[in-house]
């Protein structure tokens, strides 16, 4: 008789009781004791049925009493079914077929472009990615120019609605640099955005992120008035923002930032404005940072995000690091978990973003949608894979006036398939992570095929508790996960 | 499903795609995939590691010939299954060396799905 083994999956426990994540698909099952105890004996060593029988079931031919959680024949043969019917177990002999490496079809459409309208910034941040030691492209004297032109601009908008293909709405996001340096285009661009869109019969929505230093009242009144979606560059109060958000000459940012985000909130109503955490090596206080910056500030959401940086900066998180930031957003998740369950609003985003990803099932072939769904526009025009890499020759895909170059793009897709990431491919997490971040990795590494090692026990963690809060969810508030469908079916419906 | 239950909704499509394709027992009289004979009648992906019908999976030095001289102990899908040896095997000169002796093997051979024929054994 063959012997039966688990396949991958993480078993988790939430509200009591045992859940299963299966490893491609991104399913989660809840298990009774049955499939639980069967799951479990599997995960240690291959068995046989017998085997299973005598473990599990109470073990007559081993001469010990049957005692009350012991299973009958029936239930394990059951169980045994269930799980084979989802791959969460397997016959041993019969090892699973690696899954096929499918490219998505070309053309494939454009959801979102992010318009870099400036590579010039008001702010010098010690740590930023875009100007430090770690930078793709000179921007001082590269060959690109330092703003967007009217022209580039309309040109990219023209390129956005013909790639975007059937997709009725179509995101443009702007990004700098300092975004808001660029604001003339800015406006003319939202306005030729808004008049083209209702020539070919699509929709077109706009956000852009900001360091909040160019804020005035007519800007922040433009912005409600186009209901355009706004991300706060700011890493919490004064003491944390003034250590590497400076001006050039080393002045915080804080002091000017803080009085002019708080009337952007007063005013700016009709979207939700979100911050944007970066968090560095030095004192990590997330759950201050998170309330300072909802509780004082007054923002809706705040997400927060590792520095991308090489490993040997001053403010480059280490392993230890990483420890403390996952121990750090337990703590904040599960106290988004008691205030979503109370039936209040959270905004700690980074939660809410995995959740719905668990609760869609999403299992990546590629981490992120850049070089398919999102592209990055330089000032002049040429397209990359995404905003971090926008203005680099070598991650080129194309130009707004020539299209894309699906060539590239295709030889982009091919070495970038999480098939191709062989450290990967052991690793339960892989659904969701799919190798994490091109920049990031470009980064540290050089390459943007090679997997993010750096991160893999931060990432497996942090799935794990987000798998925990999404189980508890399920079972405590599951209306809260219900929001999820909706924006699958108005996507779907629109 | 009694002991499992579908939470997200990758899960229940799962569930809903398993709907027709009893797995693990079988009902009486009606046998699964499971115990087919998958040598060279190739019905979907192959469920172990995939060794043709012959293949030898040892290197015979010479690669036209075996030990003897002859090709009656060559691996034998090259008689059969070029396919396999010639795309797939992990050690390639299993198949007649192209680039050195047999420059020509494929030349009659314009596309393998039509001309397969054309391609011919050789001989030491």
């Amino acid at each position: 008789m063959s012997a039966w083994v688990a396949r991958e999956h993480h078993r988790f426990e939430a509200a009591g009781k045992p859940f299963v994540y299966l490893v491609p698909s991104a399913a989660i099952f809840a298990l009774d004791d049955a499939a639980d105890s069967v799951l479990r004996t599997l995960s240690a060593r291959p068995y046989t049925r017998e085997e299973l029988a005598i473990v599990l079931g109470g073990a007559t031919a081993v001469g010990r009493a049957r005692s009350a959680s012991t299973l009958d024949a029936d239930s394990l043969d059951a169980a045994i079914a269930e799980l084979t019917r989802v791959q969460a177990i397997g016959k041993a002999a019969a090892p699973v077929a690696p899954t096929p490496k499918v490219i998505p079809l070309a053309p494939f459409p454009l959801t979102t472009m992010v318009l870099n309208v400036t590579n010039q910034c008001n702010l010098s941040c010690t740590y930023c990615y875009e100007y430090g030691e770690d930078k793709i492209v000179d921007t001082e004297n590269g060959k690109q120019p330092k703003f967007m032109s009217e022209e580039t601009a309309r040109e990219s908008v023209d390129f956005m609605l013909k790639e975007s293909g059937s997709n009725k709405l179509a995101h443009i996001t702007f990004f700098g640099g300092e975004t808001l340096l660029n604001f003339p285009v800015l406006r003319k661009t939202i306005a030729y955005a808004k008049q083209r869109a209702a020539e070919v019969g699509k929709d077109v929505d706009f956000s852009l992120t900001t360091n909040a230093t160019l804020l005035k009242p007519e800007i922040i009144e433009f912005l409600a008035e186009e209901r355009v979606g706004v991300t706060i560059s700011i890493d919490g109060p004064r003491e944390v923002q003034d250590k590497f958000r400076v001006f050039q000459n080393g002045t915080g940012s804080y002091d000017i930032v803080a009085p002019k985000i708080k009337e952007l909130l007063r005013r700016h109503r009709s979207r939700p404005i979100g911050a944007r955490v970066t968090l560095t090596s030095g004192k990590m206080d997330v759950k201050r940072i998170y309330q300072h910056l909802t509780e004082e500030i007054g923002f809706w959401e705040v997400g927060f995000a590792p520095v991308t940086t090489s490993p040997n900066r001053a403010h480059a998180i280490s392993d230890g690091g990483y420890d403390e930031m996952l121990s750090q957003f337990r703590d904040l998740a599960y106290e988004f978990l008691e205030t979503t369950v109370a039936g209040r609003h959270h905004g700690f985003s980074n939660v809410k973003e995995t959740l719905e990803e668990l609760h869609k099932g999403v299992s990546k072939a590629f981490p992120c949608g850049a070089g398919l769904g999102l592209l990055g526009v330089a000032t002049d025009g040429d397209v990359a894979l995404c905003h971090r890499f926008a203005g680099s020759d070598a991650h080129q895909l194309g130009t707004v006036r020539d299209g894309i170059d699906r060539q590239a793009q295709q030889t982009f897709l091919e070495q970038h398939h999480i098939a191709n990431k062989t450290d990967c491919h052991t690793c339960w997490a892989r659904p969701l992570c799919s190798g994490g971040c091109y920049h990031e990795a470009h980064t540290r590494y050089g390459e943007t095929t090679h997997p993010n090692l750096h991160y893999c026990n931060w990432i497996r963690g942090w799935t794990d508790v987000c798998l925990r809060i999404y189980g508890e969810l399920s079972e405590r508030n599951p209306a809260f996960l219900a929001q999820f469908d909706d924006e699958e079916m108005k996507e779907l419906v629109s | 499903m009694n002991h499992l239950k579908a939470i997200n909704k990758k899960a229940a499509r799962v569930e809903r795609a398993t709907l027709r394709e009893p797995q693990g027992r079988p009902e009486p009289g009606r046998g699964t995939t499971e115990h087919d004979v998958v040598a060279l009648q190739r019905t979907g992906l192959p469920q172990a590691p995939h060794f043709p019908v012959g293949c030898s999976l040892v290197f015979s030095p010479g690669w036209e010939a075996d030990r003897t001289g002859g090709t009656a102990g060559l691996c034998q899908p090259v008689e059969r299954d070029l396919f396999d040896c010639h795309i797939g095997c992990y050690w390639p000169a299993q198949v007649p060396d192209q680039l050195n002796h047999a420059p020509d093997w494929t030349a009659k051979c314009a596309a393998a799905q039509k001309d397969w024929r054309k391609i011919d054994l050789i001989f030491p």
